[in-house]
């Protein structure tokens, strides 16, 4: 069986790579150079990561090749990202990345390779039923699980979707890198987005759209203007430092207002919600809940799914109310749905 | 998995006679050409033996040649030093080709940051420079003249002599890059009636890394590397004589391969070409298919991206290469087909297959075999 493995030169994927190939198959390794990072010597990360990408496809004696995505991802991704913060909201672009660029064309492409499978290095987990139905389920290392990421996957890319190590805990993964002889093995986590490794998201937001910088005012929830910010691309609904205020009380972000340039503030009590909707939303069975479905909402890649109920508006959206109130619901982020451990859908907050 | 290796145009491998001689110098020439003493005297003699081989392929004088570490060295040194000895003279002017390679454009285009001007001739639908165009861009202040003799990408032969002589009549220099044609068809200096002409090893049967540049005597020619006095003062630097002696013999078997094996590799590749176009719904020629070297030849494939193929291509152990993908950056359409005026779609979706003198009948009939399926399949992908 021939499987493309989506390489990004990081620890996971190598060692993805490096399992299906111990297992016999016919492992064809494919890195996505997703951006110019290459102006500046010296200072590319990205080239370097294809390298180690390249080296460990050397080392397994797999074939490997780079494919050019620069245009795709700006389309799919990065013009997302930006549009999001441009409209005040707080985007996730892995998610996109994972359904509209990994599982979208370069499944395509693995296909046109003759690969029957495309396989990544995410911490989550396949189950394949006797019907042919695969259900998602969180990663086995609890720390390291990104199911949250992987909600937008319809059944189609589910079916030909492979994460070998989302069995593993990270640490066994890494054991399994020295195994091999991996030179990435201890190479350390991304945790930044990627096209923006130095984490200065406004550097990166107003270089792409220098109106974005636009200076607006900081208000509390009865309208007075407390300070001026410096862009609302420079905010998240929950965001507490950076304010520039001195007050008494900690205040935290509690709306943006893209269109007016405002950020309100209040206390911690007031990011308080019970309810959210969200838009574009995805059922993993392909298939809505009729009626209220008693489920764990996750809203964001660090919170704890909290226990809820959720049903469907319409064909994209429905309505999710928690059973005790959540802090910090940010428009833009995803709220994911569980059934235990069990991904059941999942879609963007309003 | 058996492979099948249809990217001569990129490199060759080693002929036998220039892997033996390599090693065999390597192992007891080890001298430095420049001493005075026995050891160097045995180097100097390894070079000046491999000078002569390397004339002798190109119908020149061995003291005319200069060895450099390849052919994209041989275009900067052939350019850079030809301007800089014009400078002075208030020629200003440089002149090449659009489709010239990067090793040319980007040097011509480095020195009209310097202030140069520089004119970019194009070419027709065929890939074939117009002596009008040139005669037109000539003027009394044209310093040198750049032109390849073969494109590496879809292989059309230019009208060197013609263009060469133009040049000439207006004082100005001609340099052309014969990197793609040495060894696959005859290449006479002065029958092409060129000033300085580049070769590499490599794309001969040669060792990579070597490379010549031939400078017409009495044609002024600032030094490119400065230091010692080695190639006549012009690339100082301890030669790297057991790769220059590869070369050598690499020539030496090349002269006769040239005109050797050139009908039947010719004969493969018009096989190859014919069984594409019959068997391939919606694919075409790229470039003149007659005014060409006789193993290259570039084919587009509608709606399929070159990147895709090629990669599926390999899958089947089938090495080829497009002319528009560039590993490591940017996905840019060919700068050739997009100067013959291609829409483009085309300048994305062509693919080049240059044969060698090992490729075989069989190798050319599985290549025919395997490629209508993985074009059918592509383009049924890409049209979901």
């Amino acid at each position: 069986m021939r499987i493309v493995v989506a390489m990004s030169g990081g620890v996971d994927s190598s060692v993805a790579a490096a399992l299906l190939a111990e297992q016999g198959h016919d492992v064809v390794g494919v890195s996505m150079q997703l951006y110019d990072n290459s102006s500046g010597f010296g200072t590319c990360c990205t080239i370097d990561d294809l390298h180690d990408a390249r080296r460990v496809a050397a080392r397994l004696g797999i074939p490997h090749y780079i494919v050019n995505f620069e245009s795709h991802f700006h389309a799919h991704v990065q013009k997302n990202f930006i549009d999001e913060y441009t409209r005040g909201r707080t985007p996730i672009p892995c998610a996109h990345c994972n359904s509209e660029v990994k599982f979208s064309e370069l499944l395509t492409r693995a296909t046109g390779y003759g690969a029957s499978h495309l396989a990544t290095g995410h911490y989550a987990r396949l189950e394949r039923a006797a019907d042919g139905r695969v259900r998602l389920r969180r990663g086995r290392d609890a720390a390291k699980d990104q199911s949250y990421f992987l909600f937008s996957l319809t059944q189609a890319q589910l079916a030909m979707a492979s994460f070998p190590v989302g069995d593993l805990p990270k640490d066994e993964v890494r054991a399994h890198a020295h195994r091999f002889g991996l030179g990435v093995a201890d190479k350390p986590d991304s945790q930044e987005i990627c096209f923006v490794p130095d984490g200065d998201y406004a550097g990166f937001l107003e270089r792409a759209d220098p109106a974005l910088a636009a200076t607006g005012p900081i208000v509390d929830d009865a309208g007075r203007t407390l300070g001026t910010h410096g862009g609302v691309h420079r905010f998240t609904v929950g965001q507490r430092k950076g304010l520039g205020l001195s007050t008494g009380v900690p205040l935290y972000v509690v709306a943006i207002d893209a269109a007016a340039k405002s950020v309100t503030v209040g206390p911690r009590e007031a990011l308080d919600r019970r309810t959210l909707t969200a838009s574009g939303v995805n059922w993993i069975s392909g298939v809505a809940p009729s009626g209220w479905t008693a489920v764990t909402a996750q809203i964001r890649h660090r919170h704890r799914a909290a226990p809820a109920r959720v049903r469907a508006l319409d064909a994209a959206r429905s309505e999710v109310q928690f059973d005790e109130p959540q802090t910090a619901v940010s428009p833009g982020q995803a709220v994911v749905l569980y059934d235990g451990d069990e991904v059941v859908g999942g879609g963007w907050i309003d | 998995m058996p492979r099948i290796y249809l990217d001569h145009n990129a490199t060759t491998p080693l002929v036998p006679v220039a892997l033996e001689r390599f090693t065999a110098v390597a192992a007891s020439t080890w001298g430095n050409a420049s001493s005075v003493h026995h050891f160097g005297q045995q180097a100097k003699a390894v070079l000046d033996d491999a000078r002569a081989a390397v004339a002798g392929l190109i119908g020149a004088e061995p003291s005319e040649l200069i060895f450099t570490a390849g052919g994209t060295e041989s275009d900067n040194a052939a350019i850079r030093g030809a301007a800089e000895a014009l400078e002075a003279s208030g020629r200003r002017h440089l002149v090449a080709s659009s489709i010239e390679h990067e090793a040319v454009l980007q040097t011509v285009k480095a020195l009209a940051r310097r202030g140069w001007d520089v004119t970019l001739l194009p070419v027709g639908q065929r890939g074939v420079v117009e002596p009008d165009a040139l005669a037109a861009a000539l003027t009394d202040r044209t310093a040198v003249v750049s032109v390849m003799h073969a494109n590496n990408e879809i292989g059309t032969l230019q009208p060197i002599a013609e263009l060469a002589a133009l040049a000439r009549s207006r004082g100005a220099l001609f340099h052309t890059d014969a990197v793609q044609t040495a060894g696959k068809l005859p290449v006479d200096v002065q029958a092409l009636g060129v000033d300085l002409l580049s070769l590499s090893a490599h794309k001969f049967g040669g060792p990579k890394g070597t490379g010549a540049l031939w400078v017409r005597r009495g044609v002024r020619l600032a030094a490119f590397v400065t230091g010692g006095r080695q190639e006549r003062n012009r690339r100082a630097g301890t030669e790297n004589v057991p790769a220059i002696s590869g070369m050598g013999a690499a020539a030496q078997y090349a002269r006769q391969a040239a005109t050797e094996a050139a009908p039947r590799i010719a004969a493969l590749r018009d096989r190859l070409e014919q069984g594409v176009l019959a068997g391939v719904p919606d694919t075409a020629v790229n470039g003149d298919p007659a005014a060409r070297v006789p193993n290259t030849t570039n084919l587009s494939f509608d709606r399929v991206e070159s990147e895709s193929l090629l990669i599926a291509l390999d899958l089947e152990g089938i090495a080829v290469s497009s002319g528009s993908a560039c590993s490591s950056g940017t996905l840019e359409p060919s700068h050739v087909l997009k100067a013959m005026g291609y829409p483009h779609p085309r300048t994305l979706n062509s693919i080049r297959f240059s044969l060698g003198g090992s490729t075989t009948e069989a190798e050319i009939d599985h290549v025919l075999a395997v490629l209508p399926r993985l074009v059918t399949k592509l383009r049924s992908l890409a049209a979901r």
